[in-house]
Order: structure tokens, then C-alpha cells, then sequence
């Protein structure tokens, strides 16, 4: 174990950045960090326990992303880490990190915009090309390859690309 | 079926996520089937990724009915090992799927109704519920727009497909009425501010369905004979086939995991 040479505080910030390290399994270029899906660390009788944050309810990433924490955490010595899901305050896309928003752009995902028109049940979506910048781009499916992508289409370069559904 | 069902003490908490639970569950396998079927590769990916929405809402609310329950059951035993009479869905939710203009119009009528239903849950007292609720209501919400959309297409598009939504929308329109039915059970835990009081989102909800029809240029029928019974138990014939399906590996391998 990570021994008692360190203070609480201490175990908590190094158990929080082992944890923050972990990848989504879908999006492998996004930390949970990233994401805002890790909440809370915390150190309870010497164990730690990861608070995180289901994105979609039924995104079956959470459970690998729970099993990678822990194995994570034990690669670093914690012994018997324990995951833990919160539900409220509920995820939302705003929570993602300004570093992340980039992270996807480059990764070829064009990141989730402001949730305001959400709500618009015939709304216009602008939404920008993550390949040319072009904003003269259309949806071609609301559903994409995860639950939480959505299908686009830019008309500038004809590429098809991914969109970071607001949630 | 090898396994015997299990008994659930259905206090009025416990029954009230059961009924969503399940509402979530049945019309998320519906969804399910179509899985491989769809009419085109991005209407398939939709609909598995809303049954999948629906899967992780049913998992949440059956746990905690679990929890509240405070037995021997899980949020498994209570999917795999009910009996139809011990499931407590809408009766709309278990109809077959149908061509594609019945499983788009039953999944209108349905989202249009939880997009309101989760809203109004969030304000529920029991932080669960109200959890739950929150993030489900961000699911519906894209539903409820996917279908939207669709109702407009199919009625606004060839004279077959606006023939199939219209007969969609007849023969699906006698269950809706049950999504806003209230029993003593339920008003209990409306007085105490923990369960939703559907009757104040039927006006909302009529509005909405309304005007999304007008637009596709289909009638709602007049009729407001209702049929009832999923709340109580009593299902059409359909209910048995799917959870035959559903709880086959179960009943036949207990406890089996992979």
C-alpha cells in the first residue's frame, strides 16, 4: 500500500490524479476527468473511494470505466479501492473540461455546444466541422455509434463526422 | 420455465418504481427487436441507442424499488423473475412493434408523455426519484424529437406512409389513456409530494401530440374509450410472448452470469 508516509490530503490528491488518468473506453482521448464524470476522491480508514458520474443511464462504458479505476488505483499500491456511482446532481455535458472540448475537436468529434436549444423541438442546430471548420453541415441521425453521438454530415468537405450530443 | 417467480411486497414506493420501471424495460425490448431490422443502418443504430437509454432508466428505478423493498430481491430477480400478472407496464408499451409507423407512433405517444412525467418528477421529494428523473428526462427529450420528426415525415411523405401512420395512430390511440390513470397507491404518495400527479399533463401533453399531427397532417381520433389493466397487472397477450424471451435464459440457467 501506499504507505503512511503520506498525509491524508496527500492520498487523496494522488489516488484523485491515478483516477483522473483513466480513459473513456469509447472516446480513448478523453480522461473522466476530462469528461466530468469523476466527482469525488476520497480516503475512508486508509481505502479510497471514487465517486463517478453515469453520463447516459444506460452507457454500458461505466462499467469498464469503474473496473479501470479500481485496477488503476491498485496498480499504484491502493488497496481494495471502491467505485461508486452518484446520480445527483445529474451529468451534463457542461461539465466538460475546455481541454476536453479540444481534445475531441482534434480527435475528429465535434464537441457538445451550449444545451440551450435542446429543448427546441424542431430547433436548428448549427454545428461546426471538426475535419474543415465548415459550418454548412447537417444532421443525418440524432443516435451515432454511442449513446452519446450524434451523426453529421459536413457539405463543404463531404466528410461525415461525429457530434458530442448536449446532454 | 425451470424457475419459480418470486414475490414482491409491493408497498406503494416499491409499486410506483415497479410501474416504471417496467414501462422502461418492456418498451425498451420492443425496441430491441428491431435491432438488426430497422428500414435503414441509421434508424437501426436510433433505436437500439434509445433502447438502450431506456434499459439503463429501468436498471436505476429497479434497483431502488430493490432497495426500497429491503428482501432478498435485485434489480435481476425483479426483471427476470415476474410473472406477466406481476408486471406493472402500460399496456401501450408491450404492443408489438408493427411496421415502422406503429413502433414510431407508440414511441411518440410514450416520450411525449416521460419528457413531461421526468420534468415533473424532478421536483419529486424522494431524492431518487428526483435523481432518476433528471437524468432521464435529458433522454426523452431527444425521444421525443426523434419521433416528432418521424410523425411529420411519415405523414407528410407518400400517400402509404401517411396511411400507415394514420392506421398507427387508430389502433394505438384506446391506450394512451392509462398513462394518466391514478390509483389509491399512487395518490398516497401524490399527497406526499413524492410521486407525480399525471392528471396536470394531460392538457400538455394532448398540445403537444395535437400540433405534431396537425403538422404530419393526421387526425386524432375522437374516441376516448380507454383501455386499462398494465397497472394492475392485467395484459394483453403480448406481454407473455416478450417476457418469454426476455427471461429465457434466466429461467432456464438460474443465476447464470457471463
Amino acid at each position: 500500500m501506499v504507505t503512511a508516509a503520506f498525509t491524508e490530503a496527500e492520498l487523496r490528491q494522488l489516488a484523485w490524479d491515478v483516477a483522473a488518468q483513466v480513459v473513456d473506453p469509447e472516446i480513448p482521448v478523453l480522461t473522466i476527468a476530462d469528461l466530468g464524470v469523476l466527482r469525488d476522491v476520497a480516503i475512508n480508514d486508509g481505502r479510497v473511494e471514487v465517486a463517478i458520474t453515469p453520463t447516459y443511464s444506460g452507457c454500458p462504458a461505466m462499467n469498464l470505466i469503474g473496473l479501470e479505476i479500481e485496477l488503476a488505483l491498485q496498480r499504484e499500491g491502493f488497496r481494495n479501492p471502491k467505485v461508486r456511482t452518484v446520480l445527483s446532481p445529474a451529468w451534463t455535458t457542461d461539465w466538460m473540461s475546455d481541454d476536453g472540448r479540444r481534445k475531441l475537436r482534434e480527435y475528429g468529434i465535434a464537441p457538445p455546444q451550449a444545451s440551450s436549444s435542446r429543448r427546441a423541438l424542431f430547433g436548428v442546430q448549427q454545428v461546426a466541422c471538426p475535419q474543415c471548420g465548415s459550418k454548412n453541415t447537417e444532421v443525418l441521425s440524432e443516435f451515432g455509434s454511442t449513446s452519446c453521438k450524434a451523426l453529421w454530415r459536413c457539405l463543404n468537405c463531404r466528410e461525415p463526422f461525429d457530434y458530442f450530443k448536449c446532454h | 420455465m425451470a424457475t419459480a417467480s418470486i414475490q414482491v411486497a409491493e408497498t406503494p414506493l416499491v409499486l410506483y418504481a415497479l410501474r416504471r420501471a417496467d414501462d422502461a424495460l418492456i418498451l425498451g425490448h420492443r425496441l430491441s427487436e428491431w435491432c438488426g431490422h430497422a428500414p435503414m443502418l441509421e434508424e437501426d443504430m436510433a433505436l437500439a441507442n434509445m433502447g438502450l437509454d431506456l434499459l439503463g432508466q429501468a436498471r436505476e428505478l429497479y434497483a431502488y424499488a430493490a432497495r426500497v423493498e429491503g428482501r432478498d430481491n435485485d434489480e435481476d430477480k425483479l426483471a427476470y423473475l415476474r410473472d406477466v400478472r406481476q408486471y406493472r407496464n402500460l399496456l401501450l408499451l408491450e404492443q408489438p412493434n408493427g411496421d415502422f409507423a406503429h413502433t414510431m407512433v407508440r414511441q411518440f405517444f410514450y416520450a411525449g408523455f416521460a419528457d413531461l412525467y421526468w420534468r415533473a418528477m424532478m421536483k419529486s421529494g424522494d431524492a431518487t426519484l428526483a435523481a432518476i428523473a433528471a437524468k432521464s428526462e435529458k433522454e426523452s427529450a431527444y425521444h421525443l424529437r426523434h419521433s416528432s420528426e418521424w410523425i411529420v415525415r411519415l405523414g407528410e411523405g407518400t400517400a402509404e406512409s401517411h396511411a400507415r401512420a394514420q392506421a398507427a395512430i387508430d389502433d394505438l390511440w384506446a391506450f394512451t389513456g392509462e398513462m394518466f390513470e391514478v390509483d389509491d397507491s399512487e395518490r398516497a404518495l401524490i399527497d406526499a409530494v413524492i410521486a407525480v400527479d399525471p392528471a396536470g399533463l394531460r392538457a400538455p401533453w394532448f398540445g403537444m401530440i395535437s400540433d405534431v399531427a396537425s403538422e404530419a397532417t393526421l387526425t386524432l381520433p375522437k374516441s376516448d374509450w380507454m383501455q386499462q389493466g398494465g397497472r394492475s397487472g392485467r395484459h394483453s397477450e403480448h406481454l407473455g410472448h416478450l417476457l418469454s424471451e426476455l427471461q429465457s435464459m434466466q429461467r432456464t440457467f438460474p443465476g447464470a452470469t457471463w
